[in-house]
């Protein structure tokens, strides 16, 4: 079963229960957030008047920081979530640099760093189908816990019943490659303060149509050394034995 | 034999620079790498993946390039010159895993992707091919210290086994040289298009031959000019001539690759990219690339490592408009180096150079043996005034 959120922006209210239920779950500090950082996973953005957005881990059905992590520490799970394991961690920082959505965060300020991000509540809650902190305590079922696949037809529905109220654009459906939380939008994307270029193709398959052409090269590049050795080294024996007969 | 110690201008600067990396170091494990440094969540990687890990290992490129050229295509005129470019490459990666270890912050952990494998990562790939590469390096350089010893048996093994540790380092060198471009190409909308390709892999390893070329020059050169070592002239001037071919070859792909992608408009838009793209491509590119191709320029030592010293510039440039000046007009984030990160990377290139000395100076580096006398000359007097 893989599980995801739906956040529909014309429910949210800027409450801020979802941030605190969140610093409660992971046992953070409590604390209003202005941006996403190591001590806060999520964030309830004031656009302009009555636009409230919230920005967390999209939990990519193919996750970019999971394709380029050399120890594999951030791993897509079989429930839907992304997460994070410290023990094996390099503190490479790729993830960060790779995320299209600029999600992960780093203790800069620790000498022991950790990389930061939402973990869809995956210990507690969501490996054994429970909904997230954030979902529970939201107050209008703005963020919803659900399947997948049973968001994805909710969100579909909702657009086409109200499109006048609704984007048409459901966020999350096709951006790199389709995540596990999906955003319905009630301005676009721009103005939601989302991130706008996300390539629509999943991004590990860009990198992947390099890497899977290793096994090819290396082994004709390899034939090819050992050939010239052969062949440089018996041109030179055959030139000194020449020479000798010259003699 | 006894030297006395003096305080020159290099030696002061060495230690100015050990006192404050000490600094560094200090602050950096005990207080994490934002005490030290102007990285954050907007821009990961700085002036150190760029500087120290992308340049460093494209400038030890010359170990695998000439020595390709004495041991597989055994080209004997250049044997010569093949031990301080293995020493050259060498201590070039023994710098990078040591900027690494500054650089990764739970450096503990750097033997981890031994154990766990996740081939879809470049940065995965890279690592098993550093640390790889590093061992093939010291093995090369370990006949050296044989040598030195007088392990002759042991020697004799050792250079039997040569061409494969040549071939395994060719191979390996090809495989991370590349994948260093290969780390950008999963981020195309954060790049800059003047510098994101589908075939950065391609113009990484490209570009590597014609700098490991050009860096052998550079630090035959300098060795000249610190220790007083007589130049390989013909040598250099071979070399120079294969750096001209091999720069050509890059430059041709790297202009027919923006063609392809329709990038090339930006080069001539008058912005902070395209003049960045000018100084990386004409001025550090296709400049040396004609005064390698005039005879006269390779016949006159001097001018020959002006060439050489400006293709290397030329490259340490790309790779930082990869990692840094196109990150940053693709993501719109501001980023310049703090003070400590630029020392951190100074002082290590400074150890580097340290070590290369106390080499010259006890082992069998040149073909003169270990140096005894240290006799630092004058290029511009000798190769300009006495004309």
């Amino acid at each position: 079963m893989s599980y995801g959120l739906l956040f529909d922006q014309t429910l949210c209210i800027g409450c801020g229960a979802c941030e605190l239920a969140c610093q409660k779950e992971h046992n953070q500090k409590p604390h209003k957030p202005k941006l996403l950082d190591e001590e806060s996973l999520t964030y309830v953005e004031k656009i302009n008047g009555d636009l409230y957005q919230r920005h967390l881990c999209m939990h990519c059905i193919e996750p970019t920081c999971a394709s380029v992590c050399p120890v594999s520490a951030l791993k897509k799970t079989k429930e839907g979530a992304v997460i994070y394991n410290s023990t094996i961690c390099l503190g490479c920082r790729y993830c960060i640099m790779a995320c299209p959505f600029h999600i992960p965060k780093y203790e800069w300020h620790s000498p022991f760093p950790k990389v930061k991000k939402c973990d869809l509540c995956y210990e507690t809650r969501s490996s054994k189908g429970e909904e997230t902190a954030c979902a529970s305590v939201c107050p209008t079922g703005a963020t919803i816990f659900g399947n997948r696949d049973e968001l994805f037809k909710i969100a579909k529905s909702k657009i086409e019943k109200n499109p006048d109220k609704y984007q048409k654009l459901l966020y999350g459906e096709k951006e790199a490659g389709g995540t596990s939380v999906l955003i319905l939008l009630k301005k676009p994307v721009k103005d939601s303060n989302l991130i706008e270029n996300v390539p629509e193709d999943s991004l590990p398959k860009l990198t992947w149509r390099v890497l899977e052409k290793i096994p090819v090269i290396i082994p004709a590049w390899g034939v090819f050394l050992g050939g010239m050795y052969w062949l440089t080294k018996r041109k030179n024996e055959i030139a000194k034995e020449e020479s000798e007969d010259e003699k | 034999m006894k030297s006395k110690f003096r305080f020159t201008f290099w030696n002061t600067f060495f230690i100015i620079m050990m006192l404050l990396f000490a600094v560094a170091l200090f602050r950096r494990y005990f207080f994490g790498l934002g005490a030290i440094s102007n990285l954050n969540d907007e821009m990961p990687w700085g002036l150190w993946i760029g500087f120290d890990l992308l340049c460093g290992v494209a400038l030890a490129a010359g170990g695998f390039t000439v020595t390709g050229v004495v041991h597989i295509f055994h080209l004997e005129e250049f044997k010569p010159i093949v031990r301080s470019t293995v020493l050259t490459a060498f201590l070039g990666y023994l710098m990078v895993i040591f900027a690494l270890l500054i650089d990764v912050g739970r450096p503990w952990n750097l033997w981890r992707p031994f154990f766990y494998w996740n081939e879809h990562s470049v940065m995965w790939e890279v690592g098993l091919c550093v640390a790889t590469y590093t061992t093939v390096l010291f093995l090369e350089f370990l006949p050296l210290v044989l040598e030195r010893l007088g392990f002759k048996k042991i020697l004799h093994f050792s250079n039997w086994l040569t061409p494969a540790f040549v071939i395994a380092g060719i191979l390996l060198s090809t495989l991370h040289q590349s994948s260093l471009g290969t780390l950008y190409i999963i981020a195309p909308e954060k790049l800059h298009p003047l510098w994101y390709s589908p075939v950065l892999p391609i113009l990484f390893f490209c570009s590597a031959i014609p700098l490991g070329l050009a860096m052998t020059n550079v630090e035959s050169f300098l060795s000249f000019r610190a220790f007083g070592k007589e130049l390989e002239n013909e040598i250099l001037q071979k070399l120079g001539k294969a750096c001209a071919v091999m720069l050509l070859l890059y430059l041709t792909v790297r202009i027919e690759d923006l063609i392809y992608t329709k990038s090339i408009k930006y080069a001539f838009q008058l912005n902070f990219a395209s003049i960045m793209f000018f100084f990386e491509v004409f001025v550090f590119g296709i400049v040396p690339l004609f005064m390698l191709f005039k005879e006269k320029v390779r016949k006159n030592p001097l001018l020959l490592f002006i060439a050489n010293f400006l293709v290397v510039l030329g490259t340490i440039l790309n790779r930082m408009n990869v990692s840094t000046t196109a990150f940053q007009i693709g993501t719109g984030v501001k980023y310049f180096p703090h003070f400590y990160e630029i020392v951190v990377s100074i002082s290590i290139v400074s150890i580097g150079f340290f070590l290369f000395y106390l080499a010259v100076r006890f082992l069998p580096v040149f073909p003169e043996g270990p140096l005894k006398e240290i006799n630092p000359r004058n290029p511009i007097e000798e190769f300009i005034l006495k004309k």
